[in-house]
């Protein structure tokens, strides 16, 4: 085109742009800003009418203002006037107008609309487009109310041109995306999908993005497309680079189309009919095939193309998960990428095999890479590639390559940007303890993380390593020596001081017959870094040298001197100065015995599993208690009618501190543990011994409402609920423990649910609610599927939701009389169920009765002739029915047995009920 | 794709596409950022990277910064060529294209993103179909010609 009647001549527009850019300040820039507008305000209010041009040009230089980042508020009705003109140009300047500076003026939407209304119906094509642009580039709800039962027509009419029926779909898609409710495909279906057989190359382009986005939401109405895309792709696929004619872009037939064609399907299984399937295969290979032919163009625009529609076939090949060929051929692609002079290669070849690396047909493909990749975390010089290496290794790590990934992945923290250093030292903590044969390279590893990186090394990976450490005698030793030699060094950081302090308190003694760590040396050791550690720190050491003092006799001179300075008897610190007081009385008025037994060493942890082999385990199926649910109880599913809604706030508060813990089962108890009996236990006290320590996370909510219901390093998981009848309400608190952003965060329940906000902020919360309707009596509990990205990688989790049918009870009073009465009514032999068991935990009648309250009944007093035992009874409120329930538990302590009898009027609850408690006692 | 941002490398925006509702305030907060992650990159780094849960494809013509934000499952190296395309649109439309065309035609930069992309999606991907839909807006218009005097006419495509 010739370059001569740029612009329309609006010569005073052109002159004003000059004198802004002529500007020599902002303040200058600014005087002239309001020098115009003042003129411009004042033609628009002036008695003479303006004509259409000058309009034009006036609304066009409030919009240059706009853009420049200065507020307009005024001049939107001469744009509204605008769109009325009959010049095209006139009505496409008011449309842009519209189209930046939306405003929710109602008065002003009705006359938009109108406007809009009568292009739409103009016939015109080219200011039905116009029209149709400005819906998609507002997309508001009051256009969506206007016009989604119009475009729909519109798209699939017979008459209509093939340029506003690209305008259409894509109109659509934005009205679909902002208001899903409002546009309804119906009877238009199966048009819309035939659109993907359009002549135009144009059409098809435009209309597989609406496709796409339906597919998504609604797969069945849609499924016929994916044949229909099938075929479509084959055609381009297997095209000459010239066929296409201008949809040819650097000899690549149709790029864009063939991207959206296999992101369409990547909405879809694999296709069932073999024939469609046999040609989709063959699509793929002849993508993959093309890859290994030699350039058309040696225009990075032709590679780039080319390559994006590789890397989406790619995607689709993970997608399906089930051609171990394609799979393999893929990773073999994507290898040879890895070593790309294209950055950009190199970036996206990491990225995809990372998604490879999960499937268990091209793990192993994608290990043989692993010197590559490492020589990438080592040399690459753009951080986001470096980071994509990272996540990589991480991926691909398994036990047979644990040791060589987490040792590089250790040097490269020596490096590593500042940004990513916590996520790696996470990582790291996580391979080290997932894979760990050995348990003395596990706490060199963390001693190493500690020593590389403290300053990321969050609390859960040291407590975590000292959890370890405690429960372990054979590391012992070993830990104590690595950790007497760590803290040689002169300056150490502060962390390092905290698990030498703990570990040396603890098993100081298994060093110190040699005399380079004879008791001594390793108080003076530690002392030496009492004066650079923050409070907590010195707390924590405080506690080391009471128990040095009952490990070790002959240090108790040193250490009470210590103690008695006034720079620990005096602290202005309370926690400090109390310590020393206490541990000075302690040892000076204490015989050895009592010594000996308030400082004894910790006992083991409670010991769990990894939280991340917690949450494959969970991957694979419901909680560990339920296993046996799953066989005995039937599936009926439904029974539970779930509508979940999003928070509405979703207010970032930090979690509490209480709960910095990560590595426990559960909520912390918040007496000491009579057991441990010991006075460090303050110092550990998150992570002392729960009291319901064996109960798994589901069944410690069959007798309470609110807790922590799932913890690991990354994420926790908070439960308020409260039923009444046969409702309920569920809150879900998902707090982010890192200080990454958890993005694309979603959750879905297999009974349904609204989503939560997609996104985390490190340390923030969001809360979910779910409201809850027992429609009949039922046994297994909803599955909460979490999945998100935290860093690159991929979580998913499935728990239980503790909803449990006892939450229904309304409690029923009622004297001794009655109770046995109904008793006797329930008398059919399937009405009762009955179980004795052996007692988990003390037989406290206090707790007992705790719990029989927690699960929903009214527990009956002076009902039972034998006090000792306990009686409920209660109500199950179901939308069907109600199901009456009375429960009798009988305690035996002298055989520290129970037995549980519950009868109601329905089998199957009484059944429920008494599985479900016998896991309480 | 979520938004489109044209920049120049002293950090001046030339052109902003949105495509996702958001508040004028929030738009000036995401340019920002962005300005200044992009314009801190050296020249050999990769073109993507991750911000805040979005990928940003970007390239450089020129003075002229071209930054589209897109989500996690579209495709990087296709958005790459969609920048390449409307470059070259804008390169035919005024005849070897340079800033000083995109600030004082701004509204054609804006009806020509249109024709081409719409709702953040690729609407018609043959340049001559583009061009002919602006064409004919163009003949529609009462044609006066401005003599406007270009005086450094860079081409955007000559690196």
């Amino acid at each position: 085109m010739p370059a001569v009647s740029k612009g329309d001549g609006m010569r005073g527009l052109a002159v004003f742009i000059s004198d802004i850019r002529n500007c020599k300040s902002k303040e200058a820039e600014i005087k002239r800003i309001n020098k115009e507008l003042a003129n411009i305000r004042s033609k628009f209010k002036g008695d003479k009418a303006l004509d259409g041009y000058s309009k034009k040009k006036y609304v066009c230089k409030l919009l240059f203002i706009f853009l420049l980042g200065h507020d307009i508020d005024f001049g939107h009705m001469e744009a509204v006037n605008l769109l009325s003109s009959n010049k095209y140009t006139e009505k496409q300047i008011g449309y842009l107008f519209i189209s930046v500076l939306v405003n929710s003026n109602s008065e002003l939407i009705r006359l938009i609309n109108n406007a809009i209304k009568n292009d739409l119906s103009s016939r015109n094509p080219t200011f039905m487009c116009l029209a149709l642009h400005c819906i998609a580039n507002v997309g508001s709800r009051e256009m969506a109310e206007a016009f989604a039962g119009e475009i729909p027509r519109i798209l699939v009419a017979g008459d209509t041109m093939d340029s506003v029926k690209q305008s259409a779909a894509l109109c659509l898609l934005r009205l679909y995306k902002t208001s899903p409710d409002l546009v309804l495909m119906g009877e238009w279906t199966s048009r819309v999908v035939h659109l993907l057989n359009d002549q135009h190359m144009g059409v098809v382009t435009a209309a597989i993005s609406l496709i796409t986005c339906l597919s998504q939401k609604n797969p069945d109405e849609f499924k016929t497309c994916v044949s229909l895309a099938v075929s479509r792709l084959s055609r381009i696929v297997s095209s000459a680079s010239t066929d296409l004619q201008d949809y040819t872009y650097y000899f690549v037939p149709a790029p864009w189309l063939s991207c959206k064609l296999l992101r369409l399907l990547q909405c879809y299984p694999p296709p069932e009919d073999g024939a469609v399937k046999g040609r989709l295969v063959e699509c793929l290979e002849t993508i993959l095939n093309k890859a290994q032919e030699p350039p058309k163009s040696k225009k990075v625009q032709h590679s780039n193309a080319k390559n994006a529609i590789l890397f989406e076939a790619i995607s689709l090949i993970i997608h399906y998960d089930s051609e171990p060929n394609l799979l393999v051929r893929a990773c073999n692609q994507l290898g040879q990428f890895l070593q790309h002079r294209e950055t950009n290669l190199r970036y996206l070849a990491l990225e995809s095999m990372c998604t490879l690396a999960s499937s268990e047909f091209s793990h192993e493909a994608v290990k043989t890479h692993i010197e590559t990749v490492i020589n990438a975390l080592k040399t690459e010089r753009d951080v986001s590639v470096r980071q994509r290496a990272a996540d990589l290794l991480y991926a691909m790590c398994d036990r047979s390559n644990a040791k060589q990934i987490v040792a590089e992945m250790l040097s490269y923290l020596e490096t590593a940007d500042y940004s990513i250093r916590e996520e790696m030292v996470l990582k790291v903590a996580i391979l080290a303890e997932k894979y760990a044969v050995d348990y003395s390279w596990y706490v060199d590893t963390i001693l190493n993380l500690i020593r590389i990186a403290g300053d990321y090394v969050s609390e859960e990976v040291w407590y975590r390593v000292i959890q370890i450490v405690i429960n372990r005698d054979d590391v012992q030793g070993y830990a104590a020596k690595t950790v007497f030699e760590a803290l040689q060094a002169p300056a150490c950081h502060e962390n390092m001081v905290k698990v030498g302090g703990y570990i040396l308190g603890e098993f100081g003694n298994l060093i110190a017959g040699d005399p380079r760590s004879s008791p001594l040396v390793q108080f003076n050791l530690l002392h030496s870094k009492f004066h650079l550690c923050s409070v907590p720190t010195r707390a924590l050491l405080l506690s080391a040298y009471i128990k040095f003092i009952n490990l070790f006799p002959e240090t108790k001179s040193t250490i009470q001197e210590v103690l008695r300075s006034d720079s620990q008897i005096r602290n202005s610190d309370v926690e400090l100065q109390q310590r020393a007081v206490e541990y000075l009385k302690l040892s000076s008025i204490a015989s050895t015995d009592v010594l000996a037994t308030v400082l004894e060493e910790m006992p083991p942890f409670p010991e769990r599993e990894s939280s991340i082999l917690a949450k494959l385990k969970k991957k694979k199926g419901p909680g560990a208690v339920s296993v046996n649910e799953l066989e005995e109880g039937k599936r009926e599913g439904g029974e539970l009618n779930g509508g979940g809604e999003r928070g509405g706030d979703s207010s970032s508060t930090p979690s509490p501190s209480a709960d910095l813990l990560g590595l426990r089962a559960g909520p912390p108890v918040t007496a000491a543990a009579p057991s441990a009996g010991s006075l460090l236990v303050d110092v550990f006290s998150e992570a002392g011994v729960n009291d319901d320590g064996f109960l798994s996370e589901f069944s410690r909510f069959v007798c309470k409402n609110n807790g922590v219901l799932f913890e690991n390093q990354l994420l926790q998981i908070g439960i308020k609920s409260e039923y009444r009848q046969n409702l309920g309400r569920m809150y879900l608190f998902y707090g982010n423990k890192t200080s990454v952003q958890f993005v694309t965060f979603t959750t879905t329940l297999n009974v349904q649910a609204k989503p939560v906000e997609p996104l985390i902020e490190g340390g923030a919360q969001v809360q979910q609610v779910i409201n809850i309707e027992c429609l009949t009596d039922f046994s297994d509990a909803p599955l909460l599927n979490i999945k998100f990205r935290y860093g690159g990688a991929l979580q998913n989790l499935t728990l239980k939701l503790p909803v449990t049918i006892n939450k229904f009870f309304q409690p029923t009073e009622m004297a001794s009389h009655d109770f046995f009465q109904r008793w006797k009514q329930l008398s059919l032999p399937q009405q009762e169920a009955q179980k004795i068991f052996k007692a988990n935990h003390a037989m406290d009648t206090e707790v007992l009765k705790a719990k029989l309250l927690g699960l929903g009944m009214a527990l009956l007093e002076n009902v039972d002739p034998n006090p000792e035992n306990f009686v409920c009874a209660g109500v199950i409120q179901t939308k069907a029915q109600q199901v009456g329930s009375l429960l009798r538990l009988e305690p035996n302590a002298q055989a520290q047995m129970y037995r549980l009898t519950v009868r109601s009027s329905k089998d199957t609850v009484s059944k429920r009920l008494c599985e479900l408690l016998a896991e309480q006692f | 794709m979520q938004f489109m941002l044209l920049f120049s490398r002293q950090g001046k925006l030339r052109l902003q596409k949105w495509y996702v509702p958001l508040s004028d305030k929030e738009k000036k907060k995401i340019t920002r950022e962005l300005v200044q992650t992009v314009l801190a990159r050296k020249p050999k780094m990769c073109s993507f990277l991750e911000w805040r849960d979005l990928k940003i494809v970007y390239k450089r013509y020129a003075s002229l910064y071209f930054c589209c934000a897109i989500e996690d499952q579209d495709n990087e190296l296709i958005t790459l060529e969609i920048i390449h395309r409307y470059v070259e649109l804008l390169d035919k439309y005024f005849g070897s294209v340079c800033e000083l065309d995109i600030i004082f035609n701004f509204e054609k930069a804006y009806f020509i993103l249109d024709e081409f992309l719409l709702g953040g999606e690729a609407q018609e991907t043959s340049k001559k179909n583009v061009l002919k839909a602006i064409e004919q807006a163009d003949l529609l218009q009462e044609v006066r010609h401005m003599c406007f005097l270009k005086i450094c006419r860079i081409s955007v495509l000559t690196q």
